[in-house]
């Protein structure tokens, strides 16, 4: 079932089209991957889903409704959580209080034991590692500190969840453990939009792939049936390219 | 044994009972998450070099002043402090604690209004001052310390055009402020039910604490650890009572400082407006991302920061019975921010407590009482004051790259 659907988004600032005739659908237990080179419109997709920018013209549905995104809370709202590439998360604070930052538990008087049990909810759902929710997020890993990142995105429930580049600057096994968070979100339900550079990981957990280029669709790919030399020919717009060109060199000698 | 929801993780050391909350106490002060060891350690030191060199010091006599001197520059400090957690300055505290003195004497003595009017007025001075910071901090992104250097010099001129061409106004010595500042001491009876409620309260309240915790799956501290600290406070309170009972007693003036302490604790760590404060002297992007109202909260802390200055302007004024052209001038300032930082608020922001500004401030004003005892001269005393406040911003910025090297930053 179709959760969120995007048709004809466009969005120019000045005179530069960064988005033209946008199509993108995600399904509740899909995820869907946006490659694209820089400056193929990914960043500003996300934004426009996220409510920071509204898009000129074109129509977004959720879960069946046309809808508009103004602001970031609108979207938060619906049920579209977005966890952007700087993770935004207070490091001297300790995990509960990240987690909770902003929709604490009794306001006045503050329900500690509520929110440590609720964390541990999370993060057993995620199976996440994270051997104590009291240490302050300075001390935590990049993978962990994603986790925690994204884990504070499924407290309001959403529907959909965007990953900005979620496997950006962490090891291999760290990167490992964010994929498994995303098959993990999948198996949930939830519909997953992941922005991504990195092909091994759009091949490993993606259902669809979208490929972005200068600001259009580039085309949409079923994961099991297209190779990444597909995937890397539609993200830069040639057969002939850079990337397949080293490739064949490497085959050659 | 069942293990509890956030002990599954078999990487976590068991730390049961009473030997596991101490050992873990060593563990974070190792790894530079030193709390308040810094600053009582620096007592502990500061006041058996002035024991050594002039017995008179540790006397109860002497304490008991000590307690009413720190409480003006307390309240002050204890709004440099929330300043601070969101990692900005104010160093105007000094100048609108003066002007608030000033607007008291004047509204109080030279116009005629009764006292409860004229301190309403200064408060709401304050009040008004921070706001005005605020809004000049949120509008028009001025860094802090400029906006507030600003008022430091303009709240001065302010000070001294309200005090007039005589340049001082003498509080009547039988007015209640004066009283509450200089002569009113609780009975010893109230005072040992004071020790005796606190010690109590804490015990409950952990205790209390404990069982929802246990009730949630949770782990929780044992009732051993909760009574032998309990009774550790019962202990460090009562015999306080009992030595400052000696002489003269605890002073109202000290009792509404602490007070007022334990009311900034609270909001500041059980509070959503306290985690926000954090928050935005932690990352001031995340909170906002997280939905937090960041323009609010810095007004918020600017508005109490100041109305805290003239808080203990007025209490200040009440002391001296008087207030003149020097009052809030001189050491004032910088005592104030001293005292937040010596009692670890970090200059960096987001880090600190409301304790710390007790702590702080009876290391500042031991300094200086200590070394007016020994009849040296205010040059002295500055050098020292100045010398502390450098080793207590370089222990802050030490344990900060402690912090940084344990992953505890």
């Amino acid at each position: 079932m179709t959760v969120l659907s995007l048709r004809g988004i466009s969005k120019t600032f000045g005179a530069v089209a960064a988005l033209t005739d946008i199509e993108l659908d995600v399904a509740a237990g899909e995820v869907v991957a946006i490659v694209g080179d820089n400056g193929a419109g990914k960043s500003t997709l996300v934004k426009i889903l996220s409510g920071v920018h509204a898009p000129d013209s074109g129509r977004i549905t959720f879960e069946g409704r046309d809808v508009e995104i103004p602001t970031p809370a609108a979207a938060h709202k619906l049920g579209i959580a977005t966890v952007f590439q700087d993770l935004a998360l207070c490091e001297n604070l300790n995990v509960i209080q990240n987690l909770f930052l902003g929709q604490e538990i009794r306001p006045l008087r503050l329900d500690d034991v509520s929110m440590e049990t609720r964390s541990w909810e999370l993060l057993r759902q995620l199976s996440a590692k994270i051997p104590s929710v009291r240490v302050p997020v300075a001390a935590l890993s990049g993978g962990q500190r994603q986790t925690v990142a994204i884990a504070r995105s499924l407290l309001g429930d959403p529907k959909v969840i965007i990953l900005d580049e979620p496997t950006a600057a962490l090891g291999v096994a760290q990167t490992a453990e964010v994929l498994n968070l995303v098959e993990r979100l999948r198996e949930n339900g939830l519909g997953v939009i992941m922005i991504s550079h990195n092909m091994a990981d759009v091949k490993a957990v993606a259902d669809t792939v979208v490929v972005l280029r200068l600001g259009r669709n580039n085309g949409a790919f079923d994961v099991a049936d297209v190779s990444t030399e597909d995937i890397i020919a539609a993200i830069t717009g040639a057969t002939d390219n850079a990337v397949s060109r080293r490739a064949g060199k490497g085959a050659s000698s | 044994m069942t293990v509890t929801t956030d002990r599954q993780d078999e990487r976590l050391r068991e730390r049961a009972g009473l030997a596991g909350a101490v050992t873990d106490v060593i563990e974070r002060a190792r790894g530079g998450d030193l709390g308040v060891i810094p600053v009582v350690v620096g007592l502990v030191v500061i006041w058996t070099v002035l024991q050594v060199l002039n017995p008179i010091f540790l006397s109860s006599a002497n304490l008991v002043n000590l307690t009413l001197e720190s409480a003006a520059v307390g309240i002050i400090a204890l709004g440099v402090v929330c300043v601070l957690l969101v990692g900005q300055i104010d160093l105007s505290v000094g100048s609108v604690s003066g002007l608030s003195g000033a607007v008291l004497a004047v509204l109080f003595v030279s116009e005629g209004l009764p006292v409860w009017l004229a301190i309403g007025a200064s408060v709401l001075m304050g009040a008004v001052i921070g706001w005005l910071y605020g809004q000049l901090f949120n509008r028009f992104g001025v860094p802090s310390f400029v906006i507030t250097l600003a008022g430091l010099l303009g709240f001065l001129g302010l000070q001294l055009y309200v005090l007039g061409a005589k340049g001082s106004i003498n509080l009547p010595f039988d007015s209640a402020l004066v009283n509450f500042a200089q002569l009113d001491f609780v009975p010893a009876w109230l005072s040992y039910t004071f020790a005796g409620i606190a010690a109590v309260w804490l015990f409950a309240s952990g205790f209390l604490h404990a069982q929802q915790r246990r009730r949630a799956g949770l782990s929780a501290r044992s009732v051993t650890t909760l009574a032998a600290r309990s009774v550790a406070l019962l202990v460090v309170l009562a015999f306080v009572v009992w030595y400052l009972g000696q002489t003269r007693g605890v002073g109202w003036m000290f009792v509404f400082f602490v007070a007022l302490v334990l009311i900034m604790h609270y909001l500041l760590s059980r509070t959503k407006w306290g985690r926000a404060v954090y928050a935005v002297g932690g990352n001031v992007e995340a909170a906002r991302r997280a939905g937090i109202n960041v323009r609010a909260i810095y007004t918020s802390v600017f508005v109490l920061c100041s109305t805290f200055a003239a808080v203990g302007g007025i209490l200040a004024a009440a002391r001296l019975a008087a207030a003149n052209q020097s009052s809030g001038g001189g050491d004032v300032n910088l005592n104030a921010i001293a005292a937040a930082v010596i009692g670890g608020t970090s200059l960096f922001g987001g880090r600190g407590t409301a304790f710390g500004a007790l702590l702080g401030v009876i290391v500042i004003q031991s300094i200086s009482s200590g070394l007016t005892l020994l009849n040296l001269d205010s040059s002295i005393r500055f050098v020292v004051t100045g010398v502390v406040l450098l080793l207590a911003v370089v222990v802050d910025s030490v344990s900060r790259r402690s912090r940084t090297s344990h992953g505890r930053a």
